[in-house]
């Protein structure tokens, strides 16, 4: 209800103002049902089909993305505050995709900064992993530090290249840090959707290893997972999902904490239902928010990761506040 | 014996070396379907490790381990879990499962097999065993440590394995839990199933075992019938305290010698 609520709303909503009958109309031509709804203007109809439904897509996608990620993530690391932007895999990816503008790489045409974000994000979430792992389990004072090192290491270098970059590439890079939806094209958003399907599908085969190995490593490991080999592909899949989400939107932090924590909270930890809800409540919430981003301030669009953050940053503290009042400690 | 039944564990000339210490040396030992075996021994005196070992978490630095004569290095994770299960010590979960949810992870490894038809009896009767029918809707974080130690042991019995070993499961127990747990043991044994138990309670374990395995210093001290191996010369000498023997319906039990 939200999801469809939000796809249409997000298309009628902007600086040309589209009845949400002409939305309908002009989708259902597009599927080849002829109807009365059809927009009677040209610039409406092309509005619709450059500007506003590939930004959609866009931000269903990466909004699914990174509300995955989130639940894979919270699951490999055994710890229910571990989120891609939070430990400094979104900052790993901005960097890695930084690199390549203000270097001019092209080595592997227009797919080199998506595969540098990738790069990047990869050896954010290693580093974190390897760090910040103790006995099978990830403390929480642990994972945080280890966060707050990433992000400060990924922050110096975005700061050095922005130093170095000349002006058009600067303005990319702040582009990347702040994170918008604003100027989606469709191959892009075509491509960010393909890898957020093909991932939630691996995260929904992997689920029920996530379930056991939520009872630790050594248990897992005793009942028949390949516990070694599980946390090498779920990383992989962690990386792959925030750089895509990265590489065309910049940073968008927080949507992998709190989505799969309301939907725990709303259906249980088994991770199946978990990830498929996430991707959904995901893609519902990056809707909302980028309508909310775009329509607050008239005439400007505001970067939907400071939303994202404005919501998630509270939340996050929340969360870390009645996890200390629960067990009575950081740990 | 017979070979019939599966489940003989044969450890030869097992050893374990630890950042250069010597943590287990030279320990020949066989697991018996049908036989309750308890390893007891001091505190650090490897008998956690001997359970790694015997069990494949751990590979030996020497000798080697088989179950029904093939080498556990050599058998994948998935069928490993199929012929054994393990009770650790700690037992936490990170996500609030419901109680059920815990108990029927124990069924994964017969996930998309012929056994696995049996999963619903198999989780209510580990449940039952285990005494905590009456938690199924219960989140398991929310439970006390003597609950969650019962409820790790009902997911551990879903998994029906030929031989299962239980560390330590009576640590956090009360008195008739603790009896309960191990007379489930009991059972199992007498279904023909090999049970290894790590235990601290002289006593309980010389109630429960059909072999006592002794463990001194990464050694096997003395393996056998519970009055065999329980000497009052000998538990003195290993644990550094002088106790008394007393025989209850056959079977040795240990109190210290206190002033």
């Amino acid at each position: 209800m939200l999801l469809v609520g939000g796809i249409i709303a997000s298309a009628v909503v902007g600086q040309l103002a589209i009845g949400p009958g002409e939305v309908v109309g002009s989708v259902l031509r597009a599927v080849g049902i002829p109807n009365p709804w059809v927009p009677s203007e040209q610039i409406v109809e092309s509005t619709l089909w450059f500007v506003r439904f590939p930004r959609i897509v866009m931000a269903l996608a990466v909004g699914a993305a990174l509300a995955v990620a989130g639940a894979v993530m919270q699951a490999i690391f055994g710890n229910p505050l571990a989120e891609p932007g939070v430990v400094g895999v979104s900052s790993g990816g901005a960097l890695g995709a930084s690199i390549a503008i203000v270097l001019g790489l092209t080595a592997l045409g227009t797919a080199t900064t998506a595969v540098f974000a990738f790069v990047g994000a990869l050896l954010a979430t290693l580093l974190v992993y390897l760090v910040s792992r103790a006995n099978g389990r990830t403390e929480v004072v642990t994972l945080l530090l280890t966060g707050i090192a990433v992000n400060a290491f990924a922050s110096a270098g975005l700061a050095f290249l922005l130093f170095i970059a000349d002006s058009g590439s600067r303005e990319q890079i702040v582009f990347w840090q702040l994170g918008s939806l604003n100027g989606s094209l469709w191959g892009e958003a075509v491509v960010v959707a393909t890898v957020t399907a093909v991932g939630t599908a691996i995260a929904i085969v992997l689920g029920r290893r996530y379930d056991i190995l939520a009872l630790g490593e050594r248990n897992a490991s005793h009942l028949g997972i390949n516990v070694e080999a599980l946390r090498i592909g779920s990383i992989v899949l962690v990386a792959l999902l925030t750089g895509v989400a990265v590489a065309f939107c910049g940073i968008i932090a927080f949507v992998g904490l709190v989505v799969p924590h309301v939907v725990r909270m709303a259906i249980g930890p088994a991770h199946r239902p978990l990830i498929v809800a996430s991707a959904f409540g995901g893609a519902a919430l990056l809707v909302l928010a980028d309508l909310l981003a775009r329509s607050v301030v008239p005439g400007a669009d505001l970067p939907i990761g400071l939303l994202t953050s404005l919501i998630g940053g509270p939340f996050f503290f929340f969360l870390l506040f009645r996890q200390r009042r629960r067990s009575g400690g950081w740990a | 014996m017979g070979v019939t039944a599966p489940g003989l564990v044969s450890a030869v000339g097992v050893g374990v070396d630890l950042d250069g210490a010597r943590v287990l040396d030279d320990v020949t030992l066989e697991v018996v379907p049908g036989e309750v075996l308890v390893l007891v021994g001091p505190n650090g005196a490897g008998k956690s490790t001997l359970l790694g070992v015997l069990s494949g978490e751990r590979r030996p630095t020497r000798g080697a381990v088989t179950i029904d004569g093939r080498e556990l290095g050599g058998i994948r994770h998935l069928e490993l879990a199929r012929l054994r299960s393990v009770l650790t010590q700690e037992n936490t979960v990170s996500f609030p499962f419901l109680v059920a949810e815990v108990v029927a992870m124990g069924r994964s490894p017969w996930a998309r097999s012929v056994e696995g038809r049996d999963d619903i009896a198999a989780v209510a009767e580990a449940m039952d065993a285990a005494d905590i029918t009456h938690l199924a809707g219960r989140r398991y974080t929310q439970l006390s440590g003597g609950e969650k130690a019962r409820v790790s042991l009902a997911r551990v019995l879903a998994q029906r394995t030929p031989v299962i070993f239980l560390d330590e499961p009576t640590a956090s127990l009360d008195l008739r839990h603790q009896e309960d747990v191990m007379r489930v043991g009991r059972r199992l044994a007498d279904e023909g199933r090999a049970v290894v138990v790590v235990l601290h309670d002289l006593s309980l374990a010389s109630a429960y075992a059909d072999r006592l395995a002794l463990v001194s210093d990464g050694r096997l001290e003395a393996v056998g019938a519970p009055a065999e191996v329980l000497t009052e010369e000998r538990v003195e000498r290993v644990y550094g305290l002088p106790v008394e023997l007393h025989l209850v319906a056959g079977r040795p039990v240990v109190v210290p010698r206190r002033a």
